[in-house]
């Protein structure tokens, strides 16, 4: 048996005693809801964007599909971002506790969706609330698993964007890296234009911070993205879908904002797909 | 009552209807809810029987056996007192009420879909082992006679051990001309009203009552057996619990920590005796924390007369052990709670001749590890953490046993003998605190049990 590491933590651990003597402190946060015409009793997708972004990247065309293949869509933004109150200090552990929050108050338990940065966020909240199903897309995992390949890249592609980042500033990735060349160029700079940031701690932590704990309750996970993306590599792709014992579903020709580029109708045809495969409502 | 185990050759031929691999989960109140939902998420098929006819036990105030009043309150803060992987909502206080409690555990319940596993109405009248650690659960619909029985591969008791009151026998209270009830009859303050009550204990529940009494009764006195540590519910405008974590953060040995405790106490609270309340007879966390803010302050306002411990009653009075008399028309018993199993063979859990259970981890019955009772802790912290792992660790020690046995028998034994205490200090050995548990201790015990349960990867 090996022995669990804060690096690559196998086991689920009980005592947790930071979140017992300095909880999370609440904030309001913005959650935008597409329901689907007749509820059939599926689960809600709960969709978490990335460092930077809110929930309108959902909103603009994920949240409203998500709903008419009959799936309750919840988009939300953690705090800092979005519509959610400020919070400049906040840290990984804030952006979980939003996400966990969230998931607890839908009516069923809910699919958890993450995208990018977000898509760790996720991997964090799934050891802290039993998910039906996970979704990792594009995902910027931190430390050793993902970490260093990703700030290569981005070092490489996009200086000016990324070493301000690395001393607590803002990111700010290139048109190149987050859309293909067939969204139309004034689009892709209005979505950057409403790109913010996360917090300074929330950065670090993503540059150097552990592994997810396992999750809670055996989801299923499904990671995806695409081999085109500037932001994550391929093989930073496969090492994550490895952890969660499976292959990437790849989406060839996309950037890394899979909800926004031009082609964002195939990856969540695909989820969805692979949802009405796995979740069939029980009767 | 006396019955067979262990052979599995009954006699009769009451024929047993056969669950597989399904586990009987007895109450629905927060501890069965855990058991159910952790046990299913783990694969298990789940038939918990409550014998109310909603969710909730303790906590829905509509339940005959519930024990909570209308002032009731969360005693540990929101953040240490919900489950794990589901937690209370933000926008709620601190320290929420019981009927948002209740409302918790039916949202719990509708989020992973519990309630299909749950049969409302439905007693459990007996449970007996037989063969291959299975077991024989009998049941009857709540106050009917027809009973049937199934067989299941383990059992959770989640029956609760605070609804069967432990009433203190005084010499004539039979015959006392005013009202004398148990703080579980107790539910609406305005009872209360314009009368003369003695409140006797300072538990808990005995501190929220007369404080309830200090606001709405023309007298209230409070009789105690020995002097408590009163604790705050804020210190430095934190939840207190919040504030002892940071401490114990700080991993200091427990006796640096008992006298740092006690010195805060001393500033934040300091000398009771002023109130007319004895010193402490023991060092803090030697009993169960009572946490009241309110009831010194009540004191200090005369609205709450500190008496010491009743000794007898005559027709129309109470005598108190310094040999004052009172005369109060209402007597609320704060007097506690007692565990009552009476479905099982108490040899099963262990049980001694003061009547106290004595199992594995204080989870897991002596005799066959797949019978654990859940929730019967009294931690110095939340309870359903402790009861969320606990039933944890049990649906991965029922994995375990189907691939090897002997491992999950190791694993168990490990933590002879049965009975053992989970706790820093040395607590008073008095039925109150027979289930006293520090939440830290006990996490320590239960992350070993699951370390070796875990799957290997």
């Amino acid at each position: 048996m090996t022995r669990p590491s804060r690096t690559h933590p196998s086991r689920t651990r009980i005592l947790r005693r930071r979140e017992a003597a300095l909880p999370v402190p609440p904030v309001a946060r913005e959650v935008l809801s597409a329901r689907p015409a007749v509820d059939e009793g599926r689960p809600p997708l709960l969709l978490v964007p990335g460092f930077g972004a809110g929930a309108w990247v959902y909103a603009e065309h994920w949240l409203d599909h998500v709903a008419d293949r009959g799936y309750p869509a919840h988009a939300m933004s953690v705090r800092g971002h979005g519509g959610s109150a400020r919070a400049r200090r906040a840290g990984l552990r804030a952006y979980v506790h939003d996400v966990v929050q969230v998931a607890a108050s839908l009516p069923r338990r809910a699919v958890l969706v993450g995208h990018g940065a977000g898509a760790l966020v996720v991997a964090r909240a799934l050891a802290r609330y039993p998910a039906a199903a996970a979704v990792l897309a594009a995902p910027v995992f931190g430390g050793r698993l993902a970490g260093w390949s990703t700030v290569g890249r981005c070092l490489v592609r996009n200086p000016v964007g990324t070493v301000p980042a690395a001393f607590g500033g803002p990111l700010r990735l290139r048109r190149g890296q987050l859309f293909s060349r067939q969204l139309p160029a004034a689009t892709a700079t209005a979505y950057r234009q409403r790109m913010c940031r996360a917090a300074a701690r929330a950065q670090w932590q993503l540059l150097l911070g552990g592994l997810p704990e396992p999750p809670v309750g055996d989801p299923p996970v499904l990671v995806l993205g695409s081999p085109d993306d500037a932001v994550v590599s391929t093989a930073a792709l496969n090492r994550v879908a490895r952890r969660y014992g499976g292959a990437p579903l790849l989406f060839p020709g996309m950037g890394h904002a899979l909800m926004l580029d031009a082609q964002w109708r195939e990856p969540v045809e695909a989820v969805l797909d692979w949802l009405d495969k796995g979740l069939a409502p029980r009767d | 009552m006396s019955m067979g185990h262990g052979g599995g050759a009954r006699g009769d031929l009451r024929a047993a209807y056969d669950r597989g691999e399904t586990v009987c989960v007895i109450g629905a109140g927060a501890s069965g809810l855990l058991a159910t939902k952790n046990l299913t998420e783990h694969g298990y098929g789940v038939d918990c029987y409550d014998r109310e006819t909603g969710i909730g036990g303790a906590w829905n105030w509509r339940h005959d056996r519930s024990p909570v009043y209308d002032s009731a309150h969360l005693i540990s803060s929101k953040a240490a007192t919900q489950f794990p992987d589901f937690p209370m909502p933000d926008t709620w206080p601190d320290f929420p009420r019981h009927s948002q409690v209740l409302s918790y555990l039916e949202r719990y319940a509708d989020h992973f879909d519990l309630r299909r596993h749950i049969w409302f109405g439905t007693e459990v009248v007996r449970v007996e082992p037989v063969a291959q650690g299975r077991w024989d659960v009998t049941t009857r619909s709540t106050g009917g006679v027809t009973e049937r029985t199934h067989r299941y591969s383990a059992v959770v008791v989640a029956n609760g051990h605070n609804w069967s009151p432990k009433l203190p026998s005084y010499e004539g209270m039979d015959s006392y001309s005013g009202e004398v009830i148990h703080a579980s009859a107790f539910k609406d303050p305005a009872t209360l009203r314009g009368r003369r009550v003695l409140v006797v204990g300072a538990g808990n529940t005995g501190c929220d009552i007369a404080v309830e009494a200090a606001q709405r009764a023309a007298t209230c006195w409070h009789s105690r057996r020995r002097g408590y540590w009163f604790v705050p519910k804020y210190l430095t405008g934190r939840p207190v619990d919040q504030v002892n974590e940071l401490v114990l953060a700080a991993r200091l040995p427990p006796r640096v920590r008992q006298w740092l405790f006690q010195r805060v106490l001393k500033l934040a609270v300091g000398d009771l005796r002023r109130f007319g309340l004895p010193a402490p007879d023991h060092k803090v966390y030697e009993t169960h924390p009572i946490v009241n803010s309110q009831l010194i302050y009540y004191l200090g306002h005369g609205r709450v007369t500190p008496v010491p411990d009743v000794a007898r009653f005559d027709r129309h009075a109470v005598e108190l052990v310094d040999g004052s008399r009172i005369e109060p028309d209402l007597v609320v018993l704060a007097t506690g709670y007692l565990p009552q199993f009476e479905f099982v063979d108490p040899d099963l859990l262990g049980v001694d001749e003061q009547g106290r259970p004595r199992l594995h981890l204080q989870m897991f019955s002596p005799r066959h590890p797949s019978l654990a009772v859940a929730g019967m802790l009294q931690p110095d912290a939340g309870l359903f953490p402790l009861v969320h792992w606990q039933t944890v660790a049990f649906a991965r020690w029922l994995r375990m046993r189907e691939v090897d046995p002997d491992r999950a028998a190791a694993a168990v034994a490990r933590f002879s003998p049965p009975g053992r205490r989970w706790h820093d200090a040395r607590t008073k050995d008095t039925s109150r605190h027979w289930f006293e548990t520090s939440r830290i201790s006990y996490l320590r015990a239960l992350q070993r049990l699951l370390d070796e349960l875990e799957p290997s990867r």
